[in-house]
């Protein structure tokens, strides 16, 4: 039952970090800061946090759905 | 700036590629599972950076670059959603499977481990055929692409065939060599180099034009649109089924899928999956907003038909521009020496082998993985000379252009064959060749189908003229024909799957 929790919840959370990779409510939006797009500006943070919910996932949910040594 | 001068930087630099080939050979073993995989040793560094530089060809430096010359920049976006977070993902879900699956059981290619799970060998020979009529073609378009770079670069002073040659034969030298590990280690270079030398362009450039806010605002004066989020060229839906479908299409280009075997450990793997994103963005950030600003700089489109050659003519000395045609030769080596080596391996291990020669002991095969690196290279080298003097006619190249449509058709019957205990022979059969099948035909006969009425006869018409490049396949309402398909491959594979429940 917990691994069922802990897998829907990274469902969810990689589902999220598809989903706003590209910032959709910024469509159409040409704002620009520090002389990047916002848009661009939100990708590029996007990535990063990317990156990181990527090595969350690697140290407390690696090997959900797949195997390995954790699960 | 002499041609000597340009040709001695990349010279010099196919020679250092070429020097850590050597270094790899001197610790490669004399068997298969050495020289294809490097003993599944690969360490996080060169893990990601031959994975980054395998997948990176030359559309980094031309054209990506292009595209945001053109259209704007948010190209940076479908590659970030696409390599960064959709690859990342499915490195996770289809390579660390792979992984494990190859540990326990030796796997060295993609059609190996789907003939020996499902006992059958002719499936093996199939997954190895689809695969290599897409990848023959790409090879042939890193060639052309290192052939026509040279000769733009030397104002034609080293011609097309002698390039595109010098490039095939260093490649043929160092992946005959020293195999995966030369590969791998080369790549590392290679990756490291891109890098660098992207950035020193972005940051020469700006430095030159007074900064980025002034680069903005002369594109803001000049393209509007283009700092103007989606419109016009980037449609929601060629957005996403461009993202969707190259993402799916790598993890199946058997240079990249080869990859998810090498890792050395979980360690490895964890440590890859975390940092790739950064590096995706550290590579097209800065390479496609060159390409934007150079449209606001009012940068000329030169007749070569690259964009960030000419930027860098206008804004950086002579010299760098050599630097930067190496670094994008860089990108073509990368891709086609893995190419080289993962077609090498799906040839004779899933086709040669199981069908010719099952006879062969590792020494053997390890020699005979060695020919088919020179026989596939030159086989590419001379179809590409060849397609070049009847251009217009009849193009491999265009073939080319739609592989990553043609490996996506592969990506979701392997994965259910990974994960779906359901999943039949039969039915993996069915959903890898129908849909092949079906892309093929949208992919050649486009007219005939975008009007809704198949019509008999064109077939050979379609073929002769194929009008349709990866980016411009609209089918259903948008849709490209590569989403349609893998849609396809997913309810063939499903329900073959059904109807032959309890037959295994």
């Amino acid at each position: 039952m917990r691994d069922r929790t802990r897998k829907t919840g990274w469902a969810v959370v990689f589902a999220v970090v598809v989903a706003f990779a590209i910032p959709w409510f910024l469509w159409r939006d040409a704002t620009v800061v520090a002389g990047l797009p916002v848009w661009l500006w939100w990708h590029i943070g996007w990535l990063m946090l990317t990156s990181v919910i990527f090595y969350v996932f690697s140290q407390w949910g690696w090997g959900l759905w797949v195997g390995g040594d954790r699960v | 700036m002499s041609v000597v001068l340009q040709v001695a930087i990349v010279v010099g630099y196919l020679l250092a590629a070429l020097a850590v080939g050597l270094l790899a050979y001197r610790l490669t073993e004399r068997t298969a599972e050495d020289y294809y995989l490097a003993g599944r040793s690969l360490g996080t560094v060169v893990l990601l950076f031959t994975t980054f530089a395998t997948l990176l060809s030359a559309f980094t430096f031309f054209a990506g670059p292009n595209i945001a010359y053109r259209f704007g920049p948010e190209w940076i976006l479908v590659m970030g959603l696409m390599d960064g977070v959709l690859f990342g993902l499915l490195w996770y879900v289809v390579g660390f499977k792979q992984w494990l699956l190859g540990q326990q059981h030796g796997y060295v290619t993609l059609g190996e481990l789907l003939g020996k799970r499902f006992d059958a060998p002719r499936l093996r020979g199939g997954v190895a055929f689809v695969s290599l009529f897409w990848l023959f073609p790409y090879v042939m378009l890193q060639q052309d692409g290192a052939g026509s770079a040279l000769a733009a670069l030397t104002n034609g002073a080293v011609p097309y065939w002698l390039g595109a040659g010098i490039i095939t034969g260093f490649m043929i030298l160092y992946v005959v060599l020293a195999g995966m590990r030369g590969v791998a280690w080369t790549d590392t270079l290679q990756g490291a180099f891109m890098l660098v030398v992207v950035w020193t362009a972005l940051l020469w450039v700006l430095y030159a034009v007074g900064g980025a806010s002034t680069a903005t605002a002369a594109l803001a004066a000049s393209n509007p649109e283009f700092l103007r989020l989606g419109g016009g060229f980037y449609a929601v839906p060629n957005f996403l089924s461009t993202a969707v479908g190259i993402a799916f299409g790598v993890t199946m280009f058997p240079q990249v899928n080869q990859r998810f075997f090498a890792g050395d450990s979980e360690t490895v793997l964890k440590r890859s999956f975390a940092l790739w994103p950064i590096l995706v963005l550290l590579l097209f950030v800065p390479a496609f907003m060159l390409g934007a600003w150079g449209a606001g700089l009012g940068v000329e489109m030169p007749a070569s038909g690259n964009i960030l050659p000419a930027i860098l003519a206008e804004y950086t000395p002579g010299w760098f521009a050599a630097v930067v045609v190496a670094g994008a030769m860089a990108a073509m080596m990368s891709s086609s020496d893995s190419m080289l080596l993962s077609g090498s391996s799906y040839f004779t291990r899933d086709l040669y082998r199981p069908f010719v020669a099952d006879e062969v002991d590792e020494r053997r095969e390890d020699r005979l993985a060695r020919v088919g690196v020179v026989a596939f290279a030159l086989a590419t080298y001379a179809m590409s000379l060849y397609n070049r003097s009847i251009e217009g006619t009849w193009s491999l190249f265009r073939i080319g252009d739609t592989a990553f449509g043609g490996f996506a058709q592969l990506a979701l019957p392997v994965m259910l064959a990974l994960y779906w205990d359901g999943t039949s022979r039969e039915g993996l059969a069915a959903g890898i060749f129908g849909s092949q099948l079906f892309f093929l035909l949208t992919v050649f006969q486009p007219e005939t189908w975008v009007g809704g009425v198949p019509l008999a006869g064109s077939a050979l018409a379609g073929l002769l003229e194929p009008a349709f490049g990866l980016f411009a396949s609209s089918y259903v309402g948008g849709w490209g024909a590569n989403v349609v398909g893998m849609g396809l491959g997913l309810v063939l594979t499903v329900a073959g799957s059904l109807l032959t429940a309890g037959r295994n």
